[in-house]
């Protein structure tokens, strides 16, 4: 008699954190195990919160010392651990000794109805009942009673017997589901807490990795990291892990005692083991084939999708859609054929199981009901094997599905565990302070610096700027422009020499000091997804609403914010929405004015912004760069031509310096650039007044290359 | 009911694979459910009686049975992986065309986020509930009325404990069900926001470092970190719950069947056998109750996901052809904007109010204006993305409402003010409009563009790869690949969103000078900041605040109208040090 009739469905249904079954295959597709033919989807992938939906399986690289280290997580739980192991231990033994003692009850009844049945001998005794029988000609019969001592002819079934029987199977249950409850509940929490702690440290460990390690990454990749797998390795700790040790017990523990009650038909039942195996093993690796084929088709499928929504005014525009349509269809047929494919083949482990186990099944009930009949089996062990032999198949499953996630979750532990052993950013040596409003005089040492050996970019760079000036730097793109400024922030380590700031070595002192006394404004706007208001109090957390309203006036952004019908509660987010790409470099710009550094540094700021507003803005900015220190990127030439110093970059080094008037008089690679720029407008040179042609300062036939230097164009139409 | 609908709707069409399903899946239950009678039989008719004879003989009836059971159910996945899947791929398609039927309005106020979440992850959940349904929960109520019948067949007097322990299942697992749905719900609220924080943190990680954020995004992530963590604990402790508690309602059932079967054996009601069967049927009903009652935990999910996309596919396009009457197809490309006035919905005041003006072939026409003026929009107006509330666009006195979407394209070529290039080649780019192209027309185009150079020292030339957004090209290469894609269509319109910001002055002008003559007598309308590019326009429109405040040349411009001499000037002082 068995309890449970499916091979129950245990992988999905007890997942704890809601969607696992219907989300692995569109998440494959994001995740960075993705084939070199779906890269292009990946890009636009994180975009979409398509991430932190369950996760592709993945194969572990070293699949041993990542689990150990997985587990090593639990270790500050060790003493919980092992109460939770004691408890999965304690019910595994109850629950199999159970059917047993079930079994008997069931013999006990048994006893009981063939003894009603022998009314016609009451008070014989059962030896003398079976020579009659014999005598009759009723062997079998006569057989099956001499294997029952039990039996008293006349006699029915000893109710105060099968109430023991029964009060001591149910007292195992109960005792067995209070201590599933018990494990459960304890590692539930230990689990939660090392998640927590886990995320936690993954967080921490963002903010402390250098930005080169974010240059050389796949931002999904990264985003994969931190929510896919750790979702992930919450799963294979929380249910792989202890069904794993329950089922693993459970096997065994079934196994002995099949053997215990009859090894004959032990022997019979472990028949089904190897079957049970082959099928998993061909059936399951066919549909792991197939599963990889659907979460391919599925990443081309999403892939296109995004690609044409994302490009939809072009797709129309160009009258495409009909193009688009084809590629849509076809991939769509791909994905049905294979996902098909793979939900049936995987589908049909069940029944295949189930009939495996069916079979065992027969096998049983004829041989044990043969042996019953010839008395060399009791009819409880039978009923008790029977059991015994239906709970065997289903461990066995739930071992190889564990299996599975728990492969799965050790490749994400593995990944995740990548991310935290990356190395750091130089550890903080803070030795010295500076007063809480500096000067803003910088100085550069003998600076060296690259991204990489073999690429020396800038080398052994010396200048220095005095309080209160602004320095605008031009030149070519790569020549190092936004490379310099990260060096101030400190964004990067230098190779060689010293940033000294109003002569303390800026490695002396801690990130945040330095960084808290520097606003900068990034060419690539970045807003968070909240309000206008929120977005601008960023740059001073402590910053009142009228001194965000006022920081927003200064700064041009008041202006269209009073326009927006919600104001400054407008939600914006990092994709865009319902502002413009100049209107949130303003929104950007205010947040710096905000923070009021002491130095500044603005990186082409205000490239989205049209002339006329920019040159409002300027005049915010030219306040808010009195007194102090600003460093200027910019391709419009006013600023330039208003600095203080020009500083001249081409190749990392600084070839020339100086305010625009001597450098042109120097006609060197200033005037150079100056005059191709200028030249290159065709423009007579009377008409320059009117038409004041040179804009592209900067000499970038490429505004944005693809270097850290120039971080991508933000997405915004 | 939506999802119920959305299902049903969509299933429609393989109703037969559908009953295909049912009819297998009642054959497979109804062999499941055989196979305990006859081992009961064995019992009470076999062992019983010590008939070896008979008990080999229902053996061979259930080795019968259980190959029927396995077939028909393998069969009946068959059929429900199919009808599941492609049930699937059917609501994909409609979204995919729904959403190439929508105007570019419809689609905004959506999101294109969200449309891509929509057709593809939301389908997935949907599809995925569809399967689950098709292969358990046709069978579940089968096995639970067929459980019953069976049970009731072999003892009715123990029928009373089916009604009990039913009911009681129910009621505890629709229990722990109901107590796990909104913590689902939560969950998934928490799940968002926790990638979403970590989302900001990873793209605006130089800001929160120059801020010196840390500390607050620290915190901003432990909210919600504890959050989820508490939560999840909350789910978990549900959960650990509901697996005991199962299994010792089955235990209780199965003590119970067995001690008041004992009673009805010993006064002869029942045999041995039919004790045993009535157990095994008892159990079956319970497991598949249980079953059920999970399953209906996949529901809210799907629901939401269903009344997403229900939505979408009943979103009303704003952007119908009107009839257009005899009138041929726009032959030169004149551009009438006739008293247009469009806002987008919400807004508090339109972004172009009244405008008008006429782009004669042959002519260049600047538009200029400060940020927020709406040259993008008035733009965009041409090939039709948007419908003007009041007023018209005309192409050759063509409304351009009255032409499809692919007669459109045949006349007007837009460069955007996003470059965007699709994933491919540069060829597959290119050709993008016009697909019959030859190579020398694609590098024809190439030199106009002044995009030749680099296309050659690229590997592959033409073939070069491009990943999606033509991420792995510069700015202003990808720039001017756009502009060149545009020129391969050859259009009558074309119209350049600040198309040549990218670019440096020195490129900038080889580039006009060169477009001019490719363009021809085609009509050309630029949205420009740079007054060097301007001041060449046959005519330029002067927008401000969507209005248009002045139109002319250069000269007239300047001579007559203060916004102008306002941008121009405001130029001069931010560029114009060139003397």
């Amino acid at each position: 008699m068995s309890t449970r009739e499916e091979p129950t469905m245990t992988e999905p249904e007890e997942n704890p954190t809601g969607p696992a079954v219907e989300t692995s295959e569109a998440s494959a597709a994001v995740g960075p195990d993705a084939a070199p033919e779906e890269e292009a989807f990946i890009p636009g992938a994180d975009d979409l919160g398509a991430f932190g939906e369950g996760a592709a399986p993945r194969k572990p690289k070293n699949f041993w010392p990542s689990a150990r280290r997985l587990f090593g997580l639990l270790a500050p739980h060790k003493v919980k651990f092992v109460v939770v192991v004691a408890l999965v231990a304690a019910s595994v033994v109850l629950t199999v000794i159970a059917p047993r003692v079930l079994g008997q009850a069931m013999d006990v009844i048994f006893d009981g109805a063939i003894g009603r049945a022998l009314d016609d001998f009451a008070g014989v005794p059962i030896e003398q009942v079976v020579e009659i029988l014999r005598s009759q000609g009723q062997d079998d019969l006569a057989d099956m009673l001499a294997g029952t001592a039990n039996v008293i002819p006349g006699v029915g079934i000893d109710f105060s017997r099968l109430g023991q029987l029964i009060l001591t199977v149910l007292g195992m249950y109960v005792v067995a589901s209070v201590l599933m409850w018990a494990q459960g509940y304890i590692l539930n929490r230990i689990v939660m807490s090392v998640i927590y702690d886990l995320r936690k440290r993954i967080e921490e460990k963002l903010h402390r990795l250098p930005l080169s390690y974010f240059d050389t990454r796949q931002r999904g990749d990264l985003m994969s990291r931190v929510t896919n797998d750790v979702d992930n390795m919450q799963q294979a700790l929380q249910q792989a892990f202890s069904q794993l040790v329950q089922s693993a017990l459970q096997v065994i523990g079934i196994a002995v005692m099949m053997f215990i009650v009859s090894w004959q038909l032990a022997l019979l039942a472990l028949i089904a083991l190897p079957l049970s195996a082959i099928i998993a093993g061909v059936v399951g690796s066919r549909s792991q084939k197939l599963f990889t084929e659907q979460w391919k088709s599925t990443g081309q499928l999403n892939g296109h999708i995004e690609e044409s929504y994302s490009g939809l005014e072009l797709v129309r525009v160009f009258g495409r859609d009909k193009e688009m349509l084809e590629v849509f269809d076809e991939r769509n047929e791909r994905l049905f054929t294979s996902s098909f494919g793979a939900q049936f083949v995987s589908g049909m482990i069940m029944p295949l199981m189930q009939f495996v186990n069916y079979l065992q099944y027969v096998l049983i009930a004829v041989a044990g009901g043969l042996r019953v009949a010839s008395g060399t089996l009791t009819i409880g062990d039978a009923t008790a094997f029977i059991q015994y032999s239906r709970e065997f198949s289903q461990p066995l499953g739930q071992i190889a599905g564990m299996a599975n996630m728990l492969i799965s979750g050790v490749a994400s532990a593995e990944r995740t565990f990548e991310l935290l052993d990356a190395e750091e950013e130089e550890p903080e040596t803070a030795t010295a302070s500076l007063p809480p409003r500096t000067d803003g005089h910088v100085e550069f040492d003998d600076v060296s610096f690259s991204y990489s050996a073999d690429t020396p970019l800038i080398e052994n760079l010396s200048f220095s700027v005095q309080p209160g000036q602004t320095v605008a730097i031009v030149g070519p793109t790569g020549a190092g422009k936004t490379t310099l400024v990260n060096l101030v922030m400190r964004f990067y380590e230098l190779d060689g020499g010293r940033i000294l700031l109003d002569g303390v070595d800026t490695r002396q002192l801690s990130r945040a000091e330095l960084r808290g006394q520097v606003g900068m404004v990034l060419q690539d706007t970045w807003l968070f997804d909240g309000s206008i208001m929120e977005n601008i109090r960023y740059g001073r957390l402590d910053a009142t609403d009228e001194e965000v309203i006022a920081a927003a006036e200064a700064t041009m952004v008041d202006r269209f914010v009073r326009q927006l019908p919600e104001g400054y509660d407008t939600q914006v987010s990092a994709e865009g929405g319902s502002i413009s790409a100049g209107e949130r470099q303003l929104i950007t710009i205010a947040r710096a004015f905000l923070a009021n550094p002491s130095l500044l540094i603005l990186d082409e700021a205000t490239s989205s912004v049209d002339t006329r507003t920019e040159l409002l803005v300027q005049h915010a900015m030219s306040a808010l760069r009195t007194d102090r220190t600003s460093f200027v990127i910019a391709h419009r030439l006013s600023t330039i031509r208003d600095a203080d110093t020009i500083l001249m970059m081409e190749n990392g080094r600084i070839v020339e310096r100086g305010t625009h008037e001597e450098l042109l008089e120097a006609r060197g690679a200033y005037y150079d650039l100056y005059m191709t720029q200028f030249l290159g407008g065709h423009v007579e040179p009377e008409d320059a007044a009117l038409v004041g042609a040179p804009v592209g300062l900067g000499a970038q036939p490429d505004a944005e290359g693809t270097s850290p230097e120039a971080p991508a164009e933000p997405e915004q139409g | 009911m939506t999802l119920l609908r959305l299902a049903l709707a969509y299933a429609r069409p393989y109703r037969t694979w559908v009953l295909a399903v049912v009819a297998l899946q009642l054959v497979s239950t109804i062999a499941a459910l055989y196979l305990p009678s006859l081992n009961g039989r064995i019992i009470d008719e076999g062992v019983s009686t010590g008939n070896t004879g008979l008990i080999w003989a229902l053996g061979r009836e259930m080795l019968i049975w259980c190959a029927v059971q396995a077939a028909t159910a393998i069969t009946a996945i068959y059929f429900g992986a199919r009808t599941a899947m492609a049930v699937g791929r059917d609501i994909r398609r409609d979204i995919y065309r729904k959403v190439d039927s929508l105007g570019a309005l419809d689609i905004s106020a959506i999101g294109t986020g969200s449309l891509i979440t929509r057709n593809t992850n939301d389908v997935q959940q949907v599809q995925m509930l569809v399967l689950m349904t098709l292969n358990f929960m046709v069978s579940t109520p089968i096995m639970c009325v067929g459980g019953i019948i069976m049970a009731l067949r072999e003892d009715v007097g123990l029928s009373w404990l089916v009604w009990v322990s039913v009911p009681v299942l129910f009621v505890i697992v629709g229990f722990l069900v109901r107590t796990l749905l909104p913590l689902f719900r939560l969950m998934q609220e928490r799940i968002d926001r926790i990638n979403d924080v970590t989302r900001e943190q990873v793209v605006g990680l130089r800001v929160i470092r120059a801020f010196v954020r840390e500390p607050f995004e620290e915190e901003r992530y432990r909210e919600a970190n504890a959050a989820i963590t508490d939560t999840s604990i909350k789910v978990g402790n549900v959960f650990v719950l509901m697996f005991p508690v199962i299994m010792m309602i089955l235990h209780i059932v199965t003590a119970a069947v067995l001690w008041f079967g004992g009673y009805r054996v010993d006064a002869g009601a029942m045999n041995v056998g039919q004790l045993s069967a009535f157990l095994q049927y008892v159990l079956q009903i319970l497991v598949a109750v249980m079953m059920g009652t999970f399953m209906v935990m996949m529901i809210p999910r799907a629901v939401v996901c269903a009344e997403r996309i229900d939505e979408l596919l009943g979103t009303e396009t704003s952007m119908t052809v009107r009839e257009r009457g005899a009138t041929a197809l726009p032959s030169a490309g004149r551009v009438v904007f006739e008293n247009v006035t469009f806002g987008y919905p919400g807004a508090e005041r339109p972004v172009l109010d009244d405008v008008s003006f006429v782009a004669e072939p042959g002519t260049t026409t600047a538009i200029v204006g400060s940020t927020g003026a709406g040259k993008t929009t008035l733009v965009k107006l041409i090939p039709r993305l948007f419908d003007p509330q009041l007023g018209r666009v005309t192409i050759d006195d063509v409304p351009v409402d009255t032409m499809d979407r692919h007669q459109i394209a045949g006349v007007v070529g837009l460069v955007p003010q996003r470059p965007y290039l699709f994933s491919g080649t540069i060829a597959s780019n290119l050709r993008f409009g016009n697909a019959d192209a030859t190579d020398e027309e694609l590098w024809e185009a190439l030199e106009v563009a002044q995009g030749a150079d680099f296309v050659r020292e690229k590997e592959g030339q033409l073939e070069a790869r491009v990943s999606q957004g033509g991420t792995n090209v510069s700015g202003g290469q990808r720039q001017r690949l756009c502009i060149a894609r545009a020129l391969v269509a050859r259009p009558k319109v074309y119209v350049f969103d600040d198309s040549f910001s990218a670019l440096d002055v020195a490129t900038d002008a080889r580039l006009r000078a060169a477009l001019a003559e490719a363009t021809g007598g085609a009509t050309v309308i630029i949205v420009a900041q740079r007054v060097s590019t301007i001041v060449e326009a046959d005519n330029i429109v002067v927008l401000d605040n969507g209005v248009v405040v002045g139109q002319g040349t250069h000269e007239q411009l300047l001579e007559s109208n203060e916004t102008y001499r306002e941008i121009v000037e405001s130029q001069m002082s931010i560029e114009g040090a060139g003397r």
